[in-house]
C-alpha cells in the first residue's frame, strides 16, 4: 500500500471513529477493507482510497469506518465485571435509588449486543429484588451493522457457547434454525442505537452506570481523555464507570479514580472511593 | 489435581478433548461408552465427566441417569458434549442432572468457559 493511501485512511479513521491506526496494523486495512472495496466494485485499496479522496462518498466512508472498528464480544465477557455488578454496583443502586426505583445504564460500544443482554439476564436472575423497578439500558455502537445485529439478538451456536451458562440459553433464548435468538421480551427492554463516542453525549441523558469496556484501547491519549471527561458529565456523584481490563483512567483524565478494591470500576473524583452497600 | 472422565466413542474426539483438559490441569481417563463409564465411576468417582450422547452399548443420557443414582454419583460435574443441539435434548440432559452442555463442534475456549461455569476452574 502506498504511504499516502495509508496516511489518508489513518487520518480519516482517526477523525471518524477515534481509531488510531499504527503502521504495524497496516495488514488490518488489507484484510478488512478488501470486502468493502469489492462491495463497491473497486479493484483494490488504492482504488478505494481514490474514491474516498475524490468523491468523499459518505456511504463508502461509513463502510470503511465500520469495517475497521473491532467487533469482538461474548456473553458475560471476562465474567468478573458482571460478578462485581451483582455484588457491588446493583446492591448500592437498589439502596440509593429506592425512592425513584429507576436505574439507567449505558452500554457504550455494545458491538453485537452480548454485554447489554448479559446485564439484562443478570438482572432477570435477581428477580424479586427488581420487581417494580424501571431498568433502562441504552446500548450504542458506532456501527449500524452491529446495532442491527444486536437488535435482532440472533447468535450462532459458537457465540451462545462463549460465556453463556446453558441454563441461561434454555431460559432466555429460542432456537431459530441453526441459530439462537434472545427472547422478544428481553430484546424489547433494551434501546439500541447508533452512536459515535466522539460526538456530543448530552442527548443520551444521565446514567447511573456506564460500561465502556475495550474501546479506549483503540484511541490515542487526548481522545481517551475527551471521551472520559464527557462521560463524567453524564454520571451522578455515585455513578460508576466500567473500563476494560487493559484500560485505566490514570494519566488520562482527572475526572475519574479507581473504585477501592474493585478492579475495572471507576468513580468520579471527589466521590467517596467506596460506594455504600 | 482434579480428575475428568472423557466419555466418547470416537477416539479422535477423546484425544482432542483430553489434550485440552490436560492443558487446563485435569488428570484424564477415558471411556468408550456408558457402560465403561459406569465401571470407571464405580472404581473411582471423578470430579468431572465430559459426556457424549450417542454411543453404542449405553448412551450418555442413560449413563447419567444411572450415575446420579450411584453412591457418590451426585458428586461429579457432568458436561455433555454432543452433536445433539436442539432445545429438547438440552432440557432432557438438564433434567437428568447434567451441569453443563456443549454443542459440537467445540474448541478449547468453550471447554474452558464451561468448566469455569461449573466451578472446576
Amino acid at each position: 500500500m502506498k504511504v499516502e493511501d495509508f496516511d489518508m485512511f489513518s487520518v480519516m479513521l482517526k477523525q471518524r471513529s477515534g481509531l488510531v491506526l499504527t503502521k504495524d496494523k497496516a495488514y488490518l486495512l488489507e484484510s478488512r477493507l478488501m470486502p468493502v472495496a469489492r462491495k463497491w466494485n473497486l479493484k483494490d485499496l488504492e482504488e478505494l482510497a481514490g474514491v474516498i479522496r475524490t468523491r468523499k462518498d459518505e456511504a463508502v466512508i461509513k463502510d470503511v469506518t465500520e469495517a475497521m472498528t473491532t467487533n469482538e464480544s461474548s456473553f458475560f465477557r471476562d465474567q468478573k465485571p458482571f460478578d462485581q455488578f451483582k455484588a457491588v454496583v446493583l446492591p448500592h443502586l437498589l439502596q440509593a435509588r429506592a425512592a425513584k426505583k429507576h436505574i439507567r445504564i449505558w452500554s457504550a460500544a455494545c458491538s453485537s449486543g452480548q454485554e447489554p443482554y448479559s446485564l439484562l439476564m443478570l438482572m432477570a436472575e435477581e428477580g424479586v429484588k427488581l420487581a417494580g423497578w424501571r431498568i433502562e439500558i441504552i446500548a450504542t455502537d458506532i456501527s449500524s451493522e452491529m446495532v442491527a445485529k444486536a437488535k435482532a439478538g440472533i447468535y450462532t451456536q459458537f457465540e451462545v457457547q462463549r460465556g453463556l451458562p446453558i441454563t441461561h440459553l434454555v431460559k432466555y433464548f429460542k432456537q431459530v434454525g441453526d441459530k439462537w435468538q434472545i427472547n422478544e421480551d428481553l430484546r424489547s427492554k433494551i434501546q439500541f442505537r447508533e452512536f459515535n463516542l466522539l460526538t456530543d453525549m448530552a442527548p443520551l441523558g444521565q446514567f447511573d452506570v456506564i460500561f465502556c469496556r475495550n474501546v479506549l484501547i483503540y484511541f490515542d491519549q487526548p481522545t481517551k481523555g475527551k471521551v472520559l471527561d464527557n462521560m463524567a458529565k453524564l454520571l451522578p456523584p455515585d455513578g460508576v464507570l466500567y473500563l476494560g481490563g487493559a484500560e485505566t483512567v490514570l494519566g488520562v483524565t482527572e475526572k475519574f479514580k479507581p473504585m477501592e478494591g474493585q478492579r475495572g470500576l471507576y468513580v468520579l473524583t471527589g466521590a467517596p472511593a467506596r460506594v455504600a452497600v | 489435581m482434579k480428575s475428568c472422565l472423557v466419555v466418547d466413542d470416537s477416539r479422535v474426539v477423546r484425544k482432542v478433548a483430553r489434550k485440552i483438559l490436560e492443558e487446563l490441569g485435569f488428570a484424564c481417563t477415558e471411556a468408550e461408552d456408558g457402560r465403561q463409564a459406569m465401571d470407571a465411576c464405580a472404581a473411582h468417582m471423578p470430579d468431572a465427566v465430559l459426556l457424549d450422547w450417542n454411543m453404542p452399548v449405553m448412551t450418555g443420557i442413560e449413563f447419567l441417569r444411572r450415575l446420579r443414582k450411584m453412591t457418590g454419583g451426585q458428586g461429579p460435574k457432568v458436561i455433555f458434549c454432543t452433536t445433539e443441539n436442539d432445545l429438547a435434548h438440552i432440557q432432557e440432559a438438564l433434567s437428568a442432572g447434567a451441569n453443563e452442555y456443549i454443542m459440537k463442534p467445540f474448541d478449547s475456549e468453550i471447554i474452558q468457559t464451561k468448566f469455569q461455569q461449573v466451578g472446576l476452574l
